[in-house]
């Protein structure tokens, strides 16, 4: 039971804290909690879609089917983020100035609610098959133990959504007028490194063979298995041997966005300037 | 003048072509290396260790043998792969630098453990 708690919680960790960043994100917006259940919910049955079909997908592309579903879904999200953040740049004031003003409905803020939708769901559907996979095969063997390992799996999808709760309260506490920069920054650096992760995909699914060596090594302090490893590599994208093209995708992933938010933004407050 | 660039460009191709193909040989070689053919069974590798060339890309076909499915999962390979139950899945290495990467089969970790030495 234990270790199918550990095995689910690892896997589930990831959605749970990119949940926790886009509610954050989205606070005060109206149908958010919609549009993050939607998210979610899609993710489940995408994760069930994928799991039953996983032998199909397996076999696709020269058996390289996996890789490239995952490399696809995690730019695709990556694009999302990008979209979600150059919108902000220009909506992110207004959407402060109202989360501060009485009511705390920030009405701006409906035109994101779909691209972060999608994010959850592709953060749900990445992880979810694999938990889907893993339960299932336990289930199907039966006998006392699966029941056990099951209820593990329940409490490591409780713990999960633990992390969300703790990720969500924890980015509340940031006042009005700096929340949405917080998120922001989150989400810039969530997008870089799902960026360096679709290039490991793409590595692994041998389309991408540049820049493949190691270029350091930070095993000793922090490895990926832990749980520390794992918190940071959703946060920040930490890998701890980075190869060349993971880290120029990471990079350029951060560089494009910080350009794409700060020409919005100049292209926004210049008309403004005049009538100030 | 154009005649002449042409005689350049013939005199770079007849240096250059020999070293093309032996470069393309190169790779062709490396790609050609047999995959290696490794099974998993009862939740266990075999062969549980993996001996592949330093610093040359490899492939390891895993045959899932099992019932359930399975997820080869190496973070010092960067790999994480799930291979349904009665199926089979293609897994790239990358060169690797001289060393040991474990492995295992994540929903079964307690049996499915394996190492790669790269030498």
């Amino acid at each position: 039971m234990i270790s199918a708690l550990i095995i689910v919680f690892r896997e589930v960790i990831e959605a749970g804290l990119i949940v926790g960043i886009v509610l954050a994100a989205t606070t005060g917006v109206p149908g958010r909690g919609r549009a993050v259940l939607a998210g979610v919910g899609a993710g489940v049955l995408g994760a069930c879609i994928v799991a039953g079909f996983a032998g199909e997908l397996a076999n696709l592309f020269q058996g390289s089917g996996q890789e490239f579903f995952n490399a696809a879904i995690l730019l695709l999200a990556v694009g999302m983020l990008t979209w979600h953040n150059v919108w902000m740049a220009s909506h992110g004031r207004a959407m402060a100035r109202e989360l501060k003003a009485a009511g705390h409905r920030v009405k701006t803020g409906e035109r994101t609610l779909a691209a972060l939708s999608i994010v959850v769901g592709v953060a749900v559907l990445r992880e979810g098959s694999e938990v889907v996979l893993f339960l299932y095969g336990i289930a199907a063997q039966g006998g006392t133990t699966a029941a056990g390992m099951v209820a593990g799996g329940g409490l490591g999808l409780a713990a999960g959504a633990l992390v969300s709760a703790l990720m969500y309260f924890g980015l509340l506490t940031i006042p009005a007028g700096k929340l949405f920069q917080v998120t922001s920054g989150l989400i810039t650096l969530l997008a870089a490194g799902m960026a360096a992760q679709a290039v490991i995909f793409l590595q692994n699914g041998g389309w991408l063979e540049v820049f493949t060596g190691t270029v350091w090594d930070t095993g000793w302090l922090i490895k990926d298995d832990s749980i520390a490893g794992r918190l940071l590599h959703t946060l920040v994208g930490y890998s701890e041997a980075p190869n060349g093209a993971q880290l120029i995708a990471y990079g350029c992933t951060i560089v494009v966005i910080l350009i794409l938010m700060r020409l919005v933004n100049a292209a926004n407050s210049a008309p403004k300037a005049k009538h100030a | 003048m154009n005649r002449q660039k042409i005689q350049m460009l013939l005199a770079f191709l007849m240096i250059s072509t020999p070293a093309l193909a032996d470069a393309f040989l190169l790779v062709a070689s490396a790609l050609a290396d047999a995959p290696i053919i490794v099974h998993l069974k009862d939740h266990k590798f075999s062969p549980a260790t993996i001996k592949v060339k330093a610093n040359q890309p490899a492939m390891i076909v895993l045959f899932n043998d099992d019932d359930g499915a399975d997820e080869f999962d190496s973070s010092s390979l960067k790999i994480e792969k799930v291979v349904p139950g009665h199926n089979k899945g293609n897994i790239r290495l990358r060169a690797l630098a001289p060393g040991k990467y474990p492995f295992m089969g994540e929903y079964h970790a307690a049996t499915a453990q394996g190492v790669v030495i790269a030498e």
